[in-house]
């Protein structure tokens, strides 16, 4: 189960975090599979074993415990799940596994970052990046090989951003800033989805982004910011998340 | 008993049958595709004129709501969202704006995007940006990454328009602009302003329906 189907699990290994949860999908799979084994199999026997057969009309046999077996089924699966429950409190320490941590994430990463904000709209993912005087764009695209702080939040209704492919997934809401950390790995392109049903075009709310080298990715820098020159003056200074006002334009 | 049973198994099916035929009814109800003006060359061209409006007016199942209209081959209005376009066209758009202005949430938006020479024209002059408070409207494809904004009329402006469709000698504010198509497919599009007047934060009724605010490129 590990050596075999545990390199081709879910989501890859486009980032450390996606890396990390395959390694967990790996351990999960891996435990479960002689547990369902066992139930799959006891069923199928128990079908056959106790079926009803032609002509028998009496009531089947009475039903009693086994307090050998019933121990050993109840220590068994709490040694499991009490295993499990520390295994992904640690795992979830190690690199917050690509979840959103909210506005104090507990755990931080050492090492320098570069910030990127993920702006949720309906239904529209953009992007600022505030080492680069807050430039926003409407494309997601990471430098290969750095550690990312991404601070999601939403100007509207709760999306969810979804990057399956670096194995990133947090909810993005009004007013609140919510940190993920993800470290890139090689060039590659993703999937952005909305993972949270947000109004008429949730379905069609999906982009792809890149991960590129780094020249590559100053390159791209320099060319984003000379589009969007025009639009600069317009624009807010960054902050972790924004409340546009007013709240109700046309209401 | 059993004739019990059977009723209300009966009642059952009748009332699942018909929140099935409502719901699939809600869903699978859009306007009709208004195919505009198209050349076919070596690079095909279109020409799509649009004109968005504050309020329908009476005649239509929702008088109060904002919506775009579409010009079709015959120069009639139409009230359609889902636009026919030729594949890998260059497409010629000129937006008649009768609305007022709500403006962005977002001032990134209101950036000219996705267009030919990322600008268009306001009123014959041509801009790379638009105060994003003056923004009435968007014209916007997410999978073209396109936007453009559309400035809105002002609110003292004299004239104003308030049924659909809206004539020419009723205040306005012209805006043109060009993009290209791609391969085939069905690509939605939208307005990013919350210009839903009467719904919470500006987002519902027409933004929320096709038809009104939002709908599709049919490129073919």
């Amino acid at each position: 189960m590990i050596f075999v189907l545990g390199p081709h699990l879910p989501p890859g290994h486009g980032s450390a975090q996606a890396a990390g949860q395959v390694t967990d999908n790996t351990v999960l799979t891996a435990i479960m599979t002689p547990i369902i084994c066992l139930i799959v199999v006891y069923f199928v026997y128990a079908l056959i074993a106790f079926r009803k057969r032609d002509g028998d009309e009496e009531d089947g046999s009475a039903i009693r415990g086994h307090a050998r077996a019933q121990s050993l089924w109840v220590a068994g699966t709490s040694a499991v799940v009490i295993f499990l429950a520390g295994y992904g409190t640690w795992a979830l320490l190690q690199t917050g596994s690509g979840g959103g941590q909210g506005p104090t994430p507990i755990n931080v990463p050492k090492g320098p970052k570069l910030q990127v904000q993920v702006i949720a709209q309906q239904w529209q993912f953009t992007y600022r990046y505030p080492s680069y005087g807050g430039m926003e764009t409407s494309q997601l695209v990471l430098p290969a090989d750095r550690l990312i702080e991404l601070h999601v939040t939403s100007l509207d209704a709760i999306h969810s951003f979804w990057a399956y492919g670096l194995g990133v997934k947090a909810d993005a809401q009004l007013g609140t800033d919510n940190v993920v950390y993800v470290k890139t790995r090689g060039v590659k392109s993703f999937d952005i989805h909305c993972a949270e049903l947000c109004g008429l075009w949730h379905g069609y709310m999906f982009d792809t982004g890149k991960v590129v080298d780094a020249s590559a990715f100053t390159a791209w820098i320099g060319q984003q910011k000379k589009i969007f020159e025009p639009v600069a003056k317009y624009m807010p200074p960054f902050s972790t998340y924004y409340v546009p006002e007013p709240d109700r334009r046309a209401g | 008993m059993e004739l019990r049973i059977a009723a209300v198994a009966a009642g059952t099916a009748i009332v699942v049958a018909l929140l099935v035929w409502y719901v699939v009814g809600f869903l699978m109800v859009s306007p009709s595709a208004v195919t505009p003006q198209a050349t076919q060359r070596a690079t095909p061209t279109a020409e799509l004129t649009l004109q968005t409006v504050a309020g329908l007016g009476d005649g239509f199942s929702q008088p109060s709501w904002v919506s775009y209209l579409v010009k079709g081959k015959a120069g009639q209005w139409k009230h359609s969202t889902i636009f026919t376009l030729p594949a890998h066209a260059l497409v010629h758009v000129t937006v008649y704006q009768f609305d007022g202005a709500s403006g962005l949430r977002n001032p990134f938006l209101s950036k000219p995007q996705g267009v030919v020479g990322d600008t268009m024209t306001i009123d014959g002059k041509t801009a790379d940006v638009l105060d994003p408070d003056l923004a009435s409207h968007t014209f916007a494809v997410a999978a073209y990454h396109l936007v453009v904004p559309l400035e809105g009329v002002a609110d003292d402006a004299p004239n104003q328009c308030e049924d659909a469709p809206c004539t020419m000698d009723k205040a306005h504010k012209t805006i043109t602009f060009a993009f290209r198509t791609g391969k085939p497919g069905k690509y939605r599009w939208q307005c990013f302003v919350p210009c839903a007047a009467g719904f919470i934060y500006g987002f519902g009724g027409p933004m929320q329906t096709i038809g009104y605010m939002d709908g599709f490129l049919n490129v073919v």
